[in-house]
């Protein structure tokens, strides 16, 4: 068992196979994610309050999933990193950290795009988005100290101990609009109940959400394709392949 | 400064720079956290006189009355329970309209009258078009018998 | 989007919230682009930085 992970996890295996990963995830991201845009502004029907601005939510609200999706795959594999000593688990944190800060900007600017004209503000320090933006701060953190620290093991040591604290903030952004008056409202697709939303507004926001899931899939193997070759730079099998190029 | 204390140097300064962050969100989040009183709680005498508080609540329908050039409106606030007036001069989110959820930051004034400098619209977490909209309205007027909606 | 007849000029005013929606589509689609672009140029530069290493390598020898 132990012998299968230390083949499956060494950087050179993970390179080659990745190759022949990324377009499985990478067409069906564009393919679905078309789609999901056409349903969603040719299908979808006018909401009954907030007309035509409500189509923001296509893409604000699979952004702020991923927003939290990338960050708990972020912790957990620094944590392995951490733990089992398995150099794939931080390249794959430290590949993820930029595309979930990237989610989350997209999360919180589009918000606050649907907020001026809904509620009537761009910004409020309301429990939901002072704990989203936490969560940017928290990936910028994670950034600045891979970023800083020069020596690649006591990097993923440090950056990787701020993104295991930093859970703390994940159930805490999911629950901040029950646990304080805020201005933002309930959640509408994972209360108990069946969602309050309409089918047809559902679908393409489903579709995007899988879209998105899949492009970051996708550019999580290209990052960490980069990032496995950069970490090993001096070792014979980059070597060996860089000369081949 | 050496390489080595440099990059302690850095690293203290990164994770102070994160302290700092969390702590002035923290003190953000203890003092106002969006918190708004409901009209309850106002009469209650719940809520501090002496600076500006949130107060959240339905707008009562028919209570809307603009005054003057038409920025200037007053209306009530419910929550069902206990109702509270409040004046503002400004311009209103789009989603403000009778029987919707609002915020309004501002002070009571001596004659019990809120007055807000911000009013902010609260939507709901429900998306649906128009007509669901009417048909579940309509199947909520003669819903306490439990007659199903059709359209 | 429920009238009787579609128009493009419509359907790009957004009901009024033309500014607010296509904004954010177009951010999105910025930062979208620029996650896409970024590892790529990454790419080239450390392959690069990995072959120059090489050739310093040799000149040593």
């Amino acid at each position: 068992m132990w012998a299968w992970i230390q083949k499956f996890s060494s950087p050179k295996y993970f390179y080659d196979m990745s190759a022949k990963l990324i377009p499985w995830f990478a067409i069906p991201a564009l393919v679905i994610g078309v789609y999901g845009l056409y349903l969603g502004f040719f299908v979808a029907p006018t909401d009954y309050q907030q007309g035509e601005s409500y189509r923001i939510i296509f893409i604000h609200v699979p952004a702020a999933w991923m927003s939290l999706f990338i960050y708990m795959v972020m912790a957990i594999s620094a944590g392995i990193g951490l733990i089992w000593q398995i150099r794939l688990a931080d390249v794959i944190a430290a590949s993820s950290a930029p595309i979930g800060a990237s989610f989350t900007f997209v999360a919180l600017v589009t918000g606050s795009l649907w907020g001026k004209p809904m509620w009537g503000t761009y910004w409020v320090w309301d429990a939901r988005l002072t704990s989203e933006l936490i969560l940017l701060f928290l990936y910028f953190g994670y950034m600045a100290l891979q970023a800083s620290i020069e020596d690649q093991r006591m990097a993923d040591k440090a950056s990787g101990l701020l993104a295991i604290v930093g859970v703390v903030n994940i159930p805490i952004i999911h629950y901040s609009v029950e646990w304080w008056n805020t201005l933002h409202q309930g959640a509408t697709v994972t209360k108990l109940d069946k969602p309050s939303i309409h089918i047809d507004m559902l679908i393409p926001l489903l579709l995007m959400a899988l879209a998105f899931k899949l492009f970051y899939a996708t550019m999580v193997l290209v990052r960490a394709r980069n990032e496995a070759l950069y970490r090993d730079r001096n070792r014979r099998w980059v070597r060996e392949l860089v000369e081949k190029l | 400064m050496n390489k080595r204390s440099r990059r302690k140097m850095l690293v203290a300064m990164v994770v102070f720079g994160v302290g700092i962050a969390t702590v002035l969100a923290l003190t953000a989040f203890d003092e106002n956290l969006m918190y708004f009183y409901s009209p309850t709680e106002i009469h209650a005498g719940k809520a501090p006189a002496d600076r500006a508080i949130r107060v959240g609540g339905l707008v009562v329908d028919g209570s809307v009355r603009r005054e003057g050039n038409g920025l200037a409106v007053q209306f009530d606030l419910t929550d069902n329970a206990a109702v509270v007036p409040v004046s503002y001069t400004g311009i209103l989110p789009d989603l403000f309209r009778e029987g919707q959820g609002i915020v309004a930051m501002g002070r009571i004034d001596n004659a019990g009258l809120f007055v807000a400098d911000e009013v902010l619209a609260k939507h709901d977490e429900n998306y649906m078009p128009p007509e669901v909209a009417d048909a579940l309205d309509a199947a909520h007027e003669a819903g306490k018998t439990g007659a199903p909606a059709t359209n | 989007m429920n009238g009787s007849e579609f128009s493009w000029s419509e359907f790009f005013a957004m009901g009024g919230y033309a500014f607010f929606v296509w904004t954010s589509y177009g951010l999105t689609f910025a930062v979208i682009a620029l996650n896409i672009i970024m590892p790529v140029m990454h790419r080239k530069k450390v392959i690069n930085r990995v072959k120059r290493a090489i050739r310093r390598e040799q000149l040593q020898q």
